[in-house]
């Protein structure tokens, strides 16, 4: 616990810059993230961190020197250019896309190793550090690196805020945003210099491979949150800021652990939990929904079940044992007791030495689901041509569906029927 | 020649053959980043091979890491079919997730893994003759290395003698393949499990990136050269070849690393094809958009 | 409606299928004749190529089975051949002609076997079929789309099945090549087999066809062509979809239920 105070006081400079270095960097390629996830390029980022090691390398070999800007526009040129040569291999031959990318990033990366290795065989003294451009080094972080990160940051937000809807057209529908005159190539391009940009300050502080990550991670996590790009730029930024000030936290109390590969790993089970757990999209939920549905139609087959009893005889308030319904039905034992009870308590059905009856209101609901699949019956039989003696397992799960109103059309429809194609009695709405 | 260079150049053949053959495929499927990102997956799985193996004891390691692949692309798959994460972000994801992993377990278990950082993306192809397999006789047999590269490129390229059909089938046409009773996942997680096992295996030597050159830059160069898979195919393998020999003269002129010169040449291989292919290089389709754009189009 | 034959060469039973838990194709019931040559019409998305597909066995069925010659598709797969959409290939891919013709003969093959001069034999026969056995080893990208079609008969006709299921064949093809494809298709049919095309012209579908079968979501008719290609089944087949049916899809598919409550049993 004191270790956490300790962190959160920041009384330690360098604790400080660490930590907020990583919450700007997180933060703001995970902005310019939600883009190029949204405009389905998010593998380009990856080829972009990769290109950027020989623009280091060339900018340090031609200077001598590590002057951080030097580095940065080095970095920046080749990141550049990376892009440049993808779109060129793919527009001028029959190489697709996903190649272009793959070769690229690791023809570049080549470049650069050969060149960092050369230096690093040089004997230059000045070269040492070079190399925290392959893996990053947020543990690193100076005070001037910090004014480097925040520039870039209020650089990118501005300009995703200034030019917030011309980037959420271009990003949803581009062909509809040229029909309305918005500039494209121009905002297309403005949107890829950010993400260079993002990539180039990012990699010093969690390398080459990952960095990819901060860009595609929290986007593809906040996707499954919202439904509005506002939002989900907000909540994929604000996941970013918390995982990079968790990484950081991570390697002040282990300082042998690597910041960057913590913040991925935070921000990864982050998605991870997202994709898994998210309300209405997550697969947990789908699979939930898809639990109620069945014991929903569960409970509706019962209650059916006894209503065709009560049918037959004409009496639907005599009670039946389990064996009597699964006679009529085959229901699985154990779901159909679960499905009982539940019926018992919302007071539609009730129970006695006998076995189980209909109560007027589940008699109600049961008419409604008999009539349902009766309707269905008929309007396949009418409309689709299906053969009468094919009709029935198609109307036995559809009858759960139906809405009131579908259920109002159909009976339009049909002309208000009174017999099902069976020539049984269709139950009028009570 | 001497026997150092010759021992460098054969592991680098060997990891070009097997990749380049396998990267055809790759590429043919668009699957090049699948590719890419199973070459960074299957690092927690060396990590975790060398742990558990105690000593570099290479089978074992070479399946359980390769293994690991196999599960990357199982992942991105899921997250894709059943979480319904866009295709490329689903890559991204896995396969960043995976290799931090990978960097974390190296660096809890720093004292017990030979492996360091800079090993895992480019590898460190000119200590492969360092590491000799000496039998009890004490005979050297060379690098074990050179060894345990041969072993893989043996079974890749029997899995593409053997199986050429279902892979070009399943490649070039999965509905048909479908119809007429090859099992497209089959193939597909089988082929995965190849990728997977070479980048396992050139690990040590050429690393997480630069197998991914080896895969992608001589099958594209080949592709842009010819029209016919099996063309394809030996093209590729000798691009390789041929980068692995210039790229070790070229580093050393320069002094630095093998791996990073090999994909120079890759790239100028492929910038050479790119421009001048006779039949789908930068210069033809000029030549030959001018002589018959004027000339009506025949069925 | 839907006409019924004794001994058919397909039976579909009640079935339905759909895409992404969305149904595009309900309660399809039909049966087909042998030595026929059957058109199956619809307006877009109306599930043609679905109907092809789950024929086939490549979409998950909903309910219901298919019978070919009385068989399920597994015991009878090297009787039945598959054309699919032109465009669902890559036509970049290094392959000449013959490759892709040989491909038919890749069923009859063992899983170790490579194909041999026989296989090439039929390949080249096949090719000379369809008239293209001057471009044999052309690569497939220089092909017209017209000369692609072809080839990919080629692949069908390689195969010497008893039924041919065709997806869209005369799409994006010359008047030549249709003309030719169409007398062949004919020629097929005199030598005993039965071809099932998917078609989206309802002008030529008269000549072309003697075995129609309409659907738009669902099955609207099915029968020989002169007396299932009437204006009132056709008013039927395109007069939009079903108001009922779509709305009800659209219902399954968003609260994610179950389109049938058993899985499907094949008989």
């Amino acid at each position: 616990m004191n270790t956490l105070w300790e962190f959160l006081s920041m009384s330690d400079a360098n604790v400080r810059y660490v930590t907020l270095g990583s919450i700007l960097l997180a933060a703001s390629s995970a902005v310019v993230g939600c883009f190029t996830v949204l405009r389905k390029r998010a593998l380009v980022g990856d080829a972009v961190a990769h290109a950027v090691l020989p623009g280091v390398c060339l900018a340090f070999m031609l200077t001598g020197e590590k002057n951080q800007l030097i580095l940065l526009l080095g970095s920046f040129l080749t990141g550049w250019l990376s892009l440049v040569v993808i779109d060129f291999i793919t527009a001028k031959s029959r190489i697709k896309e996903d190649t272009a990318i793959g070769l690229v990033l690791s023809v570049f990366f080549g470049v650069g190793i050969l060149f960092l290795t050369s230096i690093q065989h040089s004997g230059n003294e000045n070269q040492s550090g070079l190399d925290k451009f392959l893996f990053g080094s947020a543990a690193a972080l100076v005070g001037q690196d910090l004014v480097t990160f925040g520039i870039v940051a209020v650089l990118l937000l501005l300009s995703v805020v200034l030019l917030y809807k011309e980037f959420k057209l271009i990003s949803f529908d581009v062909a509809y945003a040229r029909t309305i005159g918005l500039p494209v190539r121009g905002l297309e391009l403005l949107l890829t210099t950010l993400t260079v940009l993002a990539v180039v300050v990012g990699i010093q502080s969690v390398g080459v491979v990952l960095m990819s990550a901060m860009l595609i991670t929290p986007a593809a996590a906040a996707r499954f949150w919202t439904d509005r790009l506002g939002v989900m730029v907000v909540i994929a930024a604000a996941m970013s800021a918390f995982c990079g000030a968790a990484g950081a936290f991570v390697s002040y109390t282990a300082p042998a652990m690597p910041t960057g590969p913590w913040i991925v790993m935070l921000l990864s089970l982050l998605a991870i939990f997202s994709f898994v757990l998210a309300p209405k999209t997550g697969l947990a939920a789908r699979l939930l929904l898809q639990r109620k549905v069945r014991r929903q139609m569960m409970r509706e087959n019962i209650l059916k079940t006894l209503f065709l009893l009560g049918e037959a005889q004409d009496n639907y308030s005599h009670s039946y044992s389990n064996k009597q319904i699964r006679d009529r039905r085959e229901l699985p034992l154990l779901r159909m007791k679960e499905g009982l009870l539940v019926l018992r308590r919302q007071g539609l059905v009730t129970k006695s030495s006998q076995g189980w009856a209909l109560t007027d209101a589940g008699k109600k609901e049961a008419q409604r689901v008999v009539r349902l699949h009766r309707l269905w019956e008929l309007y396949l039989t009418q409309y689709l041509q299906v053969a009468s003696d094919h009709v029935h397992e198609d109307a036995e799960s559809i009858e759960h569906v139906l809405t009131p109103e579908l259920e109002r059309r159909l009976e339009e429809l049909l002309d208000y029927p009174t017999q099902d194609p069976h020539q049984t009695i269709i139950p009028q709405q009570p | 020649m001497n026997l150092d260079a010759f021992w460098i150049i054969m592991t680098g053949s060997l990891v070009a053959i097997s990749s380049g053959l396998l990267g055809c495929f790759l590429i043919l499927r668009r699957m090049a980043m699948v590719g890419d990102a199973i070459s960074h997956a299957v690092l927690p799985g060396i990590v975790l091979a060398f742990l558990f193996s105690g000593t570099r004891e290479v089978w074992s390691m070479l399946f359980g890491a390769a293994a690991l692949g196999v599960v990357c692309t199982f992942l991105i798959e899921f997250f894709h079919k059943k979480a319904r994460v866009p295709a490329d972000a689903s890559i991204g994801v896995t396969f960043t997730w995976l290799f931090a992993l990978g960097i974390i377990l190296i660096t809890v278990y720093a004292g017990q893994v030979d492996l360091d950082q800079d090993c895992v993306l480019y590898g460190e192809i000119a200590y492969v003759p360092l590491d000799t397999w000496i039998t009890e006789s004490g005979l050297s047999l060379g690098p074990r290395t050179v060894w345990m590269m041969a072993g893989v490129t043996l079974v890749i390229l029997a899995f593409i003698t053997l199986f050429y059909r279902q892979l070009y089938l399943t490649s070039f046409d999965p509905a048909f393949a479908a119809a007429i009773g090859i099992s497209t996942s089959l193939w597909y997680y089988l082929l995965m499990g190849a990728v997977s096992l070479t980048t396992v295996a050139s690990f040590e030597s050429v690393g997480a990136i630069l197998v991914v050159a080896l895969m992608v830059g001589p099958a594209a160069t080949a592709y842009l050269l010819t029209d016919q898979l099996k063309v394809m195919l030996i093209l590729s393998a000798v691009f390789g070849v041929v980068a692995s020999f210039a790229g070790y003269y070229l580093a050393l002129w320069l002094d630095g690393s093998v791996a990073g010169a090999i994909s120079v040449i890759i790239g100028l291989e492929f910038l050479l094809a790119f421009v001048f292919s006779p039949t789908h290089g930068l210069v033809s389709r000029r030549r030959h958009l001018v002589v018959t754009t004027p000339q009506p189009a025949s069925a | 409606m839907i006409q019924h034959v004794t001994d058919p060469v397909l039976e579909v039973h009640d079935l339905t299928v759909s895409y992404q838990r969305k149904p595009v194709l309900w309660d399809v019931d039909l049966t087909l004749p042998h030595k026929s040559l059957v058109g199956v019409i619809g307006p877009n998305g109306a599930g043609k190529s679905t109907l092809i597909k789950a024929i086939m066995g490549l979409l998950p069925l909903n309910s219901g089975y298919v019978q070919l010659f009385g068989k399920s598709l597994d015991e009878i797969r090297k009787k039945v051949s598959y054309v699919p959409q032109r465009e669902s290939v890559d036509w970049d891919f290094p392959a000449s002609a013959l490759d892709v013709a040989m491909m038919g003969t890749y069923g009859q093959l063992g899983l170790f076997s490579r194909p041999g001069a026989k296989q090439k034999q039929q390949a080249l026969e096949a090719l000379e079929k369809v008239g293209m056995q001057d471009f044999a080893n052309r690569q497939i990208s220089q092909l017209s789309g017209g000369q692609q079609q072809r080839v990919f008969l080629a692949r069908a006709l390689a195969q010497d099945a008893d039924l041919y299921l065709m997806d869209e064949p005369f799409a994006g093809v010359d008047i030549a090549t249709e003309t030719a494809i169409i007398e062949l298709l004919r020629q097929m049919r005199e030598a005993g087999k039965t071809v099932v095309v998917v078609h989206h012209d309802l002008q030529s579908a008269q000549d072309y066809f003697d075995w129609v079968i309409l659907l738009n979501m669902r099955l609207v008719a099915s029968g020989p062509t002169a007396e299932t290609l009437t204006p009132a089944l056709l008013e039927k087949t395109y007069g939009g979809r079903l108001t009922e049916l779509s709305r009800v899809s659209e219902l399954l598919h968003k609260k994610n239920f179950p389109i049938r409550e058993k899985k499907p049993v094949r008989p």
